[in-house]
């Protein structure tokens, strides 16, 4: 398949398309805008066969697809900041009622104060709607995140959010290998739901009915073991679809299963933890370094098991462009909770907030002052 | 009238004599096996849907308090993807229409998508304790206007006819056929449809449990809440007159409880809001 040279907003519009969905809605918002107008526009040159609804809002965007979902359609919808936390109340339904959405997040700053830059405190306000949640890298892994989520949406009932970092990857030009339809069904088969699971007169189903507590619980508990579970189903859906879709990686990875990507030496002193587009800026700046490996986030919710990559090294240092303010960061969190016995240096380093530039020597100083526990602003 | 179709069952746990349950009896009676409803909550979502029961034989679905209009949008248009002519129903509260909800039914209103909109009006939030909401009729008792509301009961039929709605229309609880008939016509409609009904709420009216269909009909004799219908923007004659008797506001009123401290000069203001309604609709 032929290598193009796109805008990271194109890619993503153009694979979107590809996977054919039936209705798409969505609300503009900065970074995100340029996905949503590739698609209205390929509605509009008749090259697209979805249904595309302009919504007053995203709360509206976001209750158009899960209706549409609800009635058995193939959804997509896109937001960033402001627009992700309107829709917050709904997203939190959609993962209640088990409705397999898929979002593009082109994640930027929340305000006040106001910023239009890119960082992660959109996505880490939806952290606990019950979603799946990914993280791409570059352009090819927005790509090829955004046909695995339909895939993964699709056979659990768990709807899926894709990070793309606002400006950084929406905005910048990549190569990038986007799949055609064909490709994309060797993968992805059309979404047929099950009878009795969505509106259907055929087959009249209540869905979102009043649950009184001794039946709310469950559904909860059942969200939570439905989204654990689905981390080896990412993982194989992963390797199955680069089986598909070859692409050229940049730089030498050791270990890749899907939910998270190592690069660096076999036992480091030093473990970078990270998530996003940054992941590129830590790997050029670590490239010659013996002591320093960076384990890359792919897969936030359903959070994977880290404890294989953390056996030896010292000190681990965590890079994250979000703060849970008044504690640490969301993804430190995330990281100490799972390695509760771990016995070396943990330090939180927050950076890229409102889209402050984290540059080589950004990270350098940070690998410098990993021996130093604590939660750090750069 | 067709009493061949029980798309609402018995069994639900609304209050006894509900005026919006039996409301919903009549809408049902319109609908045919071909619909999806889509409810916003409020007491009619609750009060049908305690899980693992439903008072529902169509497809049903709830998902917040204010997008029903986004939500019913998305399943028409899934539907419209898959070549298919299912009907699509929304309903419901005063609350969710007036208030929370308006902005929805105006992104819904100005895509112009095929279905309909029912708006059970029980001029206040009934379900989570009758608090006011901007269908409350100016001095009104709730539990948030303890001394009786101030504003005046927002004007939803015209807000919807500003949109254009081809059809648009209001009728009340104690006129079965009426209504069932009107939901028909607004299903014959292309692009969406408002109909808004006056449901009788016992404890929030503060009314006997039999009174609600009496309270509903007294609402239209007395002009305060008369049977309307337009279409292309234009007022029908059709349903206006017919069960129409001038009654004095007073005998509406003196029924319910949330109007029991009302002063006589309150009471002529109402009366001469009836009055104008009157003219307007020459009724
Ligand atoms: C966003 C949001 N705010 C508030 C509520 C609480 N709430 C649930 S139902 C309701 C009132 C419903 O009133 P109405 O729409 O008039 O319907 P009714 O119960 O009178 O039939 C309210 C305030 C909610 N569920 N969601």
């Amino acid at each position: 398949m032929k290598i193009s040279f796109l805008e990271g907003s194109r890619a993503i519009a153009q694979t979107v398309a590809n996977i054919k969905p039936e209705v798409v809605s969505a609300y503009p918002i900065t970074p995100q805008t340029h996905i949503v107008e590739d698609l209205a526009r390929f509605k509009a040159e008749g090259k697209a066969d979805y249904e595309y609804l302009l919504a007053e809002s995203e709360a509206a965007a976001a209750s158009i697809v899960l209706g549409a979902s609800a009635a058995g359609a193939r959804v997509y919808t896109a937001t960033s900041s402001q627009g992700l936390l309107l829709m917050l109340e709904v997203l939190y339904n959609a993962s209640g009622l088990r409705l397999p959405l898929v979002m593009t997040v082109a994640n930027r700053a929340v305000g006040a104060p106001i910023n239009i830059w890119n960082d992660h405190s959109d996505a880490m306000a939806m952290r606990d709607a019950g979603w799946v949640m990914l993280f791409a890298e570059n352009h090819q892994e927005a790509v090829d995140l955004h046909v695995i989520a339909y895939r993964l949406a699709e056979s659990t009932n768990l709807p899926v959010a894709v990070n793309v970092d606002g400006f950084i990857l929406t905005h910048s030009h990549e190569n990038v290998i986007v799949p055609d339809n064909k490709t994309i069904k060797k993968f992805l088969p059309d979404y047929r739901p099950a009878a009795g699971t969505f509106l259907d007169p055929q087959n009249p189903s209540t869905i979102g009915g009043f649950f009184t507590p001794e039946h709310f619980w469950l559904e909860r508990q059942r969200l939570d073991t439905d989204l654990k579970k689905s981390l080896p189903l990412i993982s194989n859906l992963y390797k199955q679809w680069k089986k598909i879709l070859r692409t050229p990686t940049p730089s030498k990875i050791n270990f890749d299963n899907g939910l998270v990507e190592y690069c660096g030496p076999s036992h480091p002193e030093t473990l970078i933890i990270a998530m996003g587009s940054m992941a590129g800026t830590i790997k050029e700046t670590i490239r010659d370094n013996k002591n320093v490996g960076l384990l890359k986030i792919r897969s936030f919710r359903p959070f994977p098991d880290l404890r294989k990559f953390t056996s030896t090294c010292k000190r681990i240092a965590v890079i994250e462009k979000a703060m849970s303010s008044g504690a640490s960061g969301p993804l430190f969190a995330e990281v100490g909770s799972s390695l509760s016995n771990y016995k070396g240096v943990i330090s939180d380093n927050i950076v890229g907030l409102g889209g402050r530039d984290v540059s080589l020597q950004t990270i350098k100083h940070i690998i410098k002052s990993s021996g130093k526990a604590g939660v750090k602003f750069w | 009238m067709n009493t061949s179709h029980n798309n609402l069952t018995p069994g639900h746990n609304a209050c006894a004599g509900c005026g919006q349950l039996s409301a919903a009896q009549s809408v049902m009676r319109a609908l045919d096996n071909d619909t999806i409803l889509v409810s916003a909550t409020g007491c009619l979502e609750v009060t049908t849907t305690a899980h693992p029961q439903s008072a529902w034989r169509l497809p049903w679905m709830h998902s917040l308090f204010e997008n029903s209009a986004a939500v019913g949008s998305g399943i028409k248009a899934a539907l419209k993807n898959k070549k298919k002519n299912t009907k699509v129903v929304i309903q419901a509260g005063d609350g969710a229409t007036y208030d929370i909800g308006i902005g929805f039914l105006s992104g819904l209103f100005e895509r112009g998508d095929d279905v309909v909109y029912i708006c059970y009006d029980t001029e206040a939030y009934s379900n989570t304790g009758i608090q006011a909401s901007g269908s409350t009729p100016a001095g009104a008792k709730t539990t948030t206007t303890p001394g009786g509301a101030n504003e005046i009961k927002k004007d939803m039929l015209a807000i919807a006819l500003a949109h254009g709605v081809k059809y648009v229309a209001q009728s009340t609880a104690a006129f079965p056929d009426d209504i069932t008939a009107k939901v028909k016509k607004a299903l014959q409609v292309e692009g969406p449809a408002y109909i808004q009904i006056l449901s009788p709420c016992i404890p929030g009216w503060k009314i006997q449990t039999n009174e609600a269909i009496k309270a509903a009909r007294l609402a239209v004799a007395t002009a305060s809440y008369p049977l309307l219908e337009y279409t292309n923007g234009r007022l029908n004659n059709s349903s206006i007159k017919d069960s129409f008797r001038a009654q004095k506001v007073e005998d509406y009123l003196q029924l319910q409880g949330r109007f029991s401290h009302l002063s006589r000069k309150q009471i002529a203001n109402i009366q001469s809001q009836a009055d104008k309604n009157i003219k307007i609709y020459k009724l």
